[in-house]
């Protein structure tokens, strides 16, 4: 059902925790839908200098969450924003079809934490 | 790895003595059951003698029993069989929340027919009030509908009280006992029902088969048409093979169910005591003592179900939950919903379901399994 790759996440599942003095946080899902995930970056000249996530969820969405702290460490802010859900279940060679909802989580989640860091440092929120 | 199927509710193994007993139905004795020469005759007294298997479990009449491809098929025969025979006597059908999706959807397309259905709540341990039938009954119902035992949680229904209540007032009751035939004693007077399902591959025959018993002068319109099989009530060649299995394993539970019983309901509180002395936070769904032997459904607070039927599955160990994320269709279980458990807690449950095949070293394993999985994934979960 799931790829090598998103298993392998799930199993060892990379940056896992929270950041303290965290510059943004984005928090998404509800336990009536089933995931919730809680993402937290630390941003340093405009780059992700670190990112740590807290996931409730099944094991496609502990595997997204994953994946996507790896995209996105030492990005451009610009350049994470960018990442889609796509991007995310790419990254694990795919997710079933009932799962991509998963994927859409982190993606959403990054947002959050990026929108929630532009409001905490009064900066205008970049076009895509 | 020795691997440990904790899965019984969603499917068991065919029993060896069941396949023995099936072997010859294949390619020796495969005549029609339908046919008048020796190899159909032949056949066919392979298929009574299943059938009185199957009537002797339930203390009932031979011709009560109509075979059927599926405990779902004989579902949607008796409700909506029923439905339509007696449709100019009234539109209205009672069930719970809680009852598989066989019924639910079989009431839901009835109701789409122009049907009413009440669904009736359940309280917090996934009992139906007997009170709240007696109250729903209107002149206008044809059919009370109410399961033997929960496939999630287990929860045993009062269903002689409620079928004595159906007596009362003149309406037919059925019930779903693919769960509990086998298992509990399944007694078609002493529980007071018109009908009753059975699926062949939760009492250790082959998938593909089942049961409903049909009380003698209940009038059933078939879902399949054809010839002249099952007295009428049901077209289609026999599957003979499947169906003469289901006769062994019938006359097998029948003979073991007493003992299995007490083995299994040993086990599973000896799993359900191992798993709540090691892990914090772990809360039981279902009925405390009214709940079938073999199944113990267990929420684990701040884990989500899917992500620990994988680290079992990793470990060789099979379970399942009730979880939106195992249900395939983005929703959590019904069941659980209804018995008011709170959404945190229904993603988090995870259903252990025993059978024939495990033994006291499994119950070990299991709970040795569990704590670091469980550690683990609190120690990722934004839940506290």
């Amino acid at each position: 059902m799931y790829s090598e790759k998103v298993m392998d996440h799930f199993q060892h599942p990379r940056n896992v925790g929270q950041l303290p003095d965290a510059d943004g946080i984005g928090e998404i899902g509800n336990p009536v839908c089933g995931d919730i995930m809680k993402l937290y970056i630390k941003v340093w000249d405009d780059r992700i200098q670190d990112v740590k996530f807290q996931t409730f969820g099944c094991g496609a969405a502990i595997a997204s969450s994953s994946m996507m702290t790896e995209l996105v460490m030492g990005k451009p802010l610009e350049e994470a924003e960018r990442i889609t859900r796509k991007n995310v279940a790419d990254a694990l060679d795919g997710l079933p079809p009932n799962k991509m909802h998963c994927s859409n989580l982190a993606a959403d989640a990054l947002h959050k934490a990026i929108e929630d860091y532009r409001i905490r440092n009064a900066l205008p929120a970049v076009a895509p | 790895m020795k691997k440990i199927y904790l899965d019984h509710n969603a499917t068991t193994p065919v029993d060896p003595r069941v396949l023995t007993a099936m072997h010859p139905y294949f390619s020796e004795v495969f005549g029609n059951p339908s046919s008048i020469h020796a190899f159909g005759r032949e056949a066919k007294e392979a298929l009574e003698r299943a059938r009185g298997r199957i009537a002797h479990l339930l203390r009932a009449g031979e011709r009560e029993i109509c075979f059927t491809g599926s405990g779902t098929e004989a579902d949607n025969m008796a409700i909506k069989g029923v439905a339509h025979s007696y449709r100019n006597k009234g539109d209205h059908l009672i069930t719970s929340q809680i009852e598989h999706h066989a019924v639910l959807a079989s009431c839901a397309y009835l109701e789409k027919e122009g049907f009413r259905v009440t669904y009736l709540p359940v309280d917090g341990t996934g009992r139906v009030d007997p009170d709240d039938v007696r109250k729903a009954i209107t002149d206008h119902t044809i059919l009370i509908t109410i399961m033997h035992a929960n496939n999630e949680v287990g929860t045993i229904q009062a269903i002689p009280e409620i079928g004595r209540i159906a007596r009362e007032h003149g309406v037919l009751f059925h019930t779903d006992a693919v769960q509990t035939a086998g298992k509990l004693p399944v007694d078609v007077d002493a529980l007071n029902v018109d009908l009753l399902s059975l699926s062949g591959h939760k009492i250790y025959a082959p998938k593909g088969v089942g049961a409903l018993y049909i009380r003698k002068g209940t009038k059933i319109t078939p879902l399949i048409h054809g010839g002249h099989h099952e007295h009428g009530r049901r077209a289609g060649t026999e599957n003979l093979a499947s169906l003469v299995g289901l006769g062994k394993a019938a006359e097998i539970a029948g003979a073991e169910r007493a003992e299995e019983y007490k083995r299994l309901t040993k086990l599973r509180d000896a799993l359900h005591k191992k798993i709540t002395d090691r892990i914090e936070r772990v809360f039981l769904n279902g009925h405390p003592t009214q709940r079938i032997a073999n199944t113990l459904n267990l929420s684990f607070a701040a884990v989500e179900g899917e992500s620990i039927i994988l680290s079992l599955d990793m470990e060789g160990i099979a379970v399942a939950s009730g979880s939106a994320c195992t249900s395939g269709s983005l929703e959590s279980s019904h069941v659980l919903n209804a018995m008011g458990i709170i959404p945190e807690l229904t993603q988090s449950s995870v259903r252990f379901s025993l059978g024939r095949t495990n033994t006291p070293e499994d119950m070990e394993t299991v709970a040795e399994a569990l704590p670091p999985i469980i550690e683990r994934l609190r120690a990722m979960s934004p839940l506290t």
